[in-house]
């Protein structure tokens, strides 16, 4: 149960963290990739405090056996720049082009009650399953 | 280039992104795991039943920020341009392409940074990039229009 709790409460803190930043907004997103035209830097100094904070805590953690809570830690142990990772950043680029939403910020701006974000995040689960069943196809 | 001054808020983003990685740092710390948002809504798809419920619960506290916030008087703008037809298409392309990739600005652009790792930062340029271009491409489009 403290899991349980302690994995929400995580959750709710990165959900003030993405509000605060500003990273739920859209145009506030569009603003930062907009760097051709009238550019709002904001973004880079989200994730640069981001980076800071975690930084330490990967460092920190980087030879211990189990997490504080006494979980295996998990970490991607994929290695390879390949063909996938390049043309799934690059869609995903499109799409965060064309929103402003990527996949954190869209599950937060639920709560402002918007048909837009509702329907942007079923769209975006929808992509994930059509994913996982292509691959599971593929590899069949 | 010019700097949207007006819009520019270097303070309220830095303490929002401190925030972000007080987050990561906690779900590395004490949980072992990776705080990449599209990893853990997509493992909610095909993961085992046992694997399902720590997913649900950070879910549920990120979905419980803006209900709090909005209790504390606080509700920042979310301006939303595209058409519902552009938002489903952006949605599949976030949804298929970080699926494909492996990770979003969370997974690769937060954790993976902060790990140094090489996957991650090719990751971050490459999804940057491509909507830096997007958006320029669309202003374009809409300046021609």
């Amino acid at each position: 149960m403290i899991r349980r709790i302690s994995e929400f409460f995580i959750g709710l803190v990165f959900g003030f963290g993405l509000l605060i930043s500003g990273m739920t907004d859209p145009g506030k997103v569009i603003g930062f990739l907009d760097v051709t035209g009238s550019w709002d830097p904001s973004l880079a100094f989200v994730m640069g405090g981001a980076v800071l904070l975690s930084f330490f805590a990967f460092r920190i953690s980087r030879n211990w056996t189990a997490s504080l809570m006494g979980r295996v830690i998990i970490l991607s142990d994929l290695k390879m720049i390949d063909l996938k990772l390049i043309l799934g950043s690059a869609l995903f680029g499109i799409g965060w082009g064309l929103s402003g939403f990527c996949p954190g910020p869209a599950i937060v701006s639920l709560a402002t009650g918007e048909i837009k974000t509702l329907i942007f995040v079923i769209a975006m689960v929808a992509g994930m399953g059509l994913e996982k069943t292509y691959q599971r196809f593929h590899q069949a | 280039m010019t700097i949207d001054w007006a819009q520019f808020s270097p303070l309220s983003a830095f303490s929002g992104g401190l925030l972000i990685g007080l987050a990561a740092a906690g779900f590395i710390l004490f949980h072992g795991r990776i705080m990449g948002v599209s990893s853990i809504l997509g493992g909610l798809i095909d993961s085992a039943k046992g694997d399902r419920i720590w997913r649900l619960s950070f879910i549920a506290g990120l979905i419980a920020a803006p209900l709090l916030a909005k209790l504390m008087g606080f509700m920042p703008s979310v301006r939303i341009d595209q058409s519902l037809l552009g938002l489903v298409f952006a949605g599949l392309l976030v949804g298929f392409g970080t699926s494909l990739g492996n990770g979003c600005t969370s997974g690769h652009g937060v954790c993976g940074i902060a790990r140094l790792s090489p996957r991650s930062i090719i990751a971050t340029l490459t999804f940057m990039a491509f909507g830096m271009l997007t958006v320029w491409l669309t202003h374009k489009f809409q300046a021609g229009a």
